[in-house]
């Protein structure tokens, strides 16, 4: 047994780490917010050209062919800076629904520009209120209709893959005159989100048999390495916050009350880490372990974040609650994690159906 | 990263598991029957002196002390395997193998070191801790057991607390004040005990569970001979930390607690028809117990891979227990709650909700013993956070001049 990252793996991390805190620290985000901009475009083009985001996507397309592990160490760096890149959607879900259920053609048409960060792409799945993997929107073998909403990321997405009727996905092109494109007013501030209506639009279906809960449990372990490095980035801000700040003639830090709390926290980012580390090997080597892992991973990455999101900014008393302060960032982006990729509830259904001697087991 | 075992620890777990196959039946104690406390210790010694003969005791103990010169993985590899059968394993062998022998193997002499190890590998000597006091629980230094030396030899006076299985154990584990006009940690010295010692009264605690595994050892006039002293004079501080590192980081192997549970609800009805584990409040807390429970498991293998390289996990190691303990709390008072009113008082012949009724009792220990909750918060926080320490009001004062 070796369970830990490989020096390669600590090595790409650091790099990650240092390129996007010196690209993306804090004041850029508000400056982005400020400027109404919908995203980090400048990033984005940087982390394609050094092949950040092709990591996973195999060599034959234009990735650099590496493991879910690898792109969940860059998953981590990114949520650790709240990054305001298309990532998860382009290349966790869009990217990874054509690799897993895309013919030949679609993957050799759309993988390598996935990679480069030519073409950005997004999954279209809720529906509005309700559960978020819905099937409203038709599919009548050559064209789409119906809405979809929020979609993140669509306004600057050039295809979108959209979960039709029937739980298939089908390939959208959104340039289209029969799609529609709403900007919503998004929660998080710095990932904007979409009402996208398809009038009969143009679109085709991705032939492979690979289910939704496939695509849906991988992004779920990169998914949990966002909120990890996300709540690790919250736990470190309270501390040293905390350490900076005095209070009573005394560090703020050294109050057990403040102590206590972010032990809590430094646990559950623990816990969180290792059933990362745990959902990534699986996705790699022992996909009938995923269903379980993936939901684990879930459950206590958006636990951690949670916590870290809601404490650090509990922790700075009322600066935290001042747009000067960056504790906002996670305390909004937290909900845009909570939210997406289905509930708590769906990842506490699927956990338990997937132990042995449950009634079902995981579909 | 590799979840699975190296070929080496692959070869050994086989090797294992055969030797166990074959050795292991014989000595297992079948579930549901109760030794008295006599029977379970000789049986305790009759495994461990099996474990002895096949090579396995002391895995991580150099072959010169009677070990078997191993890795802490292969030690690992073989404590997962063990735990597949029901063995006499309890405290009485437990402390000896991973406090007492440790703590002698470091600090002792090399004719202490003749005396005890490998008898104690070989299941012939067995031990107790007496280290808590009445006034000395997580203030552990603030013990106040003195030892007055006379000769040779030390007379000692005092009384200790918690000590498990004392009044089943040959040799004791102690440590006792020897210098009270110096700071608390400085004054202290590390002993071992026989037992059998004049002046020792060991009194059984009745206990919230009902049974009584833990005593009250008085000590009166005990001669302690300076040959049984483990470490200088003054130095029993740094020797008790040897013992207490081991403590927790032997105490993170655990069952799979929750993972039994789901079954439990889906045979216990549900409010509406169904089964109780069709209720979502359930199904969300049993998930996000298994989750936890996971994280865990897989943190121990980080750990684990921590400690095989050489690293020291810390107060990291000490997230394992705490988790461990907190959960086993939630979950059986949650058990009990989705059972239903039956669980206040089931039929005699359900020893499931019996069991779990005894964990959300004896998880109260779980919280308490090898480090409370809030001593390992401290620690995670001054140590993995790097927090500041807490304010202590007796730093620097002599023993003598301390209040209370």
């Amino acid at each position: 047994m070796n369970f830990d990252l490989s020096d390669e793996q600590k090595m790409l991390a650091e790099q990650a780490r240092g390129l996007i805190a010196e690209r993306s620290p804090y004041d850029h985000l508000r400056g982005l917010i400020d400027a109404g901009a919908e995203w980090d475009e400048s990033l984005w083009r940087e982390l394609g050209e050094m092949g950040f985001l092709g990591a996973a996507i195999p060599e034959t397309h234009g990735g650099l062919g590496m493991s879910a592990l690898d792109q969940g160490v860059i998953a981590q760096e990114l949520g650790r800076a709240n990054a305001a890149i298309p990532f998860f959607s382009s290349i966790i879900l869009c990217a990874d629904a054509i690799q897993l259920a895309g013919s030949d053609a679609q993957k050799a048409e759309w993988l390598p520009k996935l990679a480069s960060g030519e073409v950005i792409g997004t999954l279209a799945y809720a529906e509005g209120p309700g559960p978020s993997f819905a099937t409203g929107v038709t599919f009548d073998g050559s064209k789409i209709s119906g809405a979809k909403m929020p979609v993140a990321d669509a306004g600057i997405a050039h295809i979108a893959i959209v979960l039709v009727a029937g739980g298939g996905f089908v390939l959208v092109k959104l340039d289209q005159p029969t799609v529609k494109r709403t900007k919503l007013d998004s929660f998080d501030q710095l990932r904007a989100h979409y009402r996208i209506d398809f009038n009969g639009a143009e679109a085709e279906a991705l032939p492979g048999a690979a289910k939704l809960s496939a695509l849906i449990d991988r992004a779920a372990v990169q998914a949990a390495f966002e909120a990890t490095g996300a709540a690790d980035a919250c736990l470190e801000m309270a501390r040293n916050y905390a350490l900076d700040r005095q209070m009573f003639g005394r560090p703020l830090a050294s109050f057990q009350a403040i102590k206590h709390k972010l032990a809590d926290l430094a646990v559950e980012v623990e816990l969180a880490r290792s059933n990362a580390y745990f959902g990534a090997w699986a996705a790699d080597e022992s996909p009938d372990d995923l269903p379980a892992a993936a939901s684990a991973a879930r459950l206590t990455a958006l636990k951690a974040f949670e916590t870290g999101a809601r404490e650090n900014l509990q922790v700075h008393g009322g600066i935290g609650y001042t747009q000067e302060a960056n504790c906002h960032f996670y305390y909004r982006r937290e909900r845009t994690l909570a939210l997406a990729l289905g509930g708590r509830d769906y990842w506490a259904d699927r956990l338990i159906a997937a132990q042995p001697g449950s009634q079902g087991k995981a579909a | 990263m590799d979840f699975n075992d190296t070929p080496e620890e692959a070869a050994f777990r086989t090797e294992v598991r055969a030797w166990l196959a074959a050795n292991a039946p014989a000595h297992v104690i079948p579930q549901g029957v109760t030794l008295d406390d006599a029977e379970e210790v000789e049986r305790g010694k009759a495994w461990q002196r099996a474990v002895y003969d096949g090579g396995y005791a002391g895995i991580t103990f150099p072959k010169a002390l009677g070990g078997r010169g191993g890795t802490v993985i292969e030690a690992v590899v073989f404590a997962e395997e063990e735990a597949h059968y029901h063995l006499p394993k309890g405290p009485y062998i437990g402390i000896g193998l991973g406090m007492a022998i440790a703590a002698i193997a470091k600090h002792g002499t090399d004719e202490q070191r003749a005396q005890f190890i490998e008898p104690t590998l070989k299941g012939e000597l067995t031990w107790c801790q007496l280290f808590s006091e009445p006034s000395a629980g997580s203030d552990l230094a603030n013990l106040r057991t003195k030892a007055v030396q006379d000769g040779d030899a030390w007379i000692v006076n005092g009384q200790k607390v918690w000590s498990s299985w004392a009044h089943r154990s040959d040799w004791g584990i102690l440590v006792v004040r020897t210098d009270p006009s110096v700071p608390k940690h400085k004054g202290l010295t590390f002993f071992v005990v026989d037992m059998k010692s004049p002046g020792i009264e060991i009194r059984p605690i009745r206990q919230i569970s009902g049974a009584s595994d833990f005593n009250e050892t008085f000590l009166t006039d005990v001669r302690i001979p300076d040959s049984c002293r483990i470490g200088g004079v003054g130095e029993g501080w740094g020797v008790c930390m040897t013992v207490l590192m081991g403590e927790r980081l032997g105490s993170g192997s655990h069952k799979a607690q929750v993972s039994p549970l789901i079954d439990y609800a889906a045979s216990t009805p549900g409010m509406n028809g169904g089964t109780a584990l069709d209720s979502g409040s359930t199904k969300l807390a049993l998930a996000s117990a298994l989750a936890e429970e996971q994280g865990a498991r897989y943190l121990e293998a980080r750990l684990r891979t921590m400690v095989s390289r050489g690293e020291n996990p810390g107060a990291l190691a000490g997230m394992i227990k705490m988790t461990y303990a907190s959960r086993l709390q939630k979950t059986s008072a949650l058990a009990m709650e989705l059972r239903g009113m039956d669980a206040i008082a089931p039929a005699s012949g359900d020893t499931q909700t019996r069991e779990i009724q005894g964990d959300y009792i004896w998880s109260t220990v779980m919280r308490i013993a090898g480090g409370a909750d809030e001593v390992l918060k401290n620690q995670i926080a001054e140590r993995v956070l790097g927090m500041p320490g807490e304010i202590r009001m007796d730093k620097n004062i002599p023993f003598d001049q301390l209040k209370g």
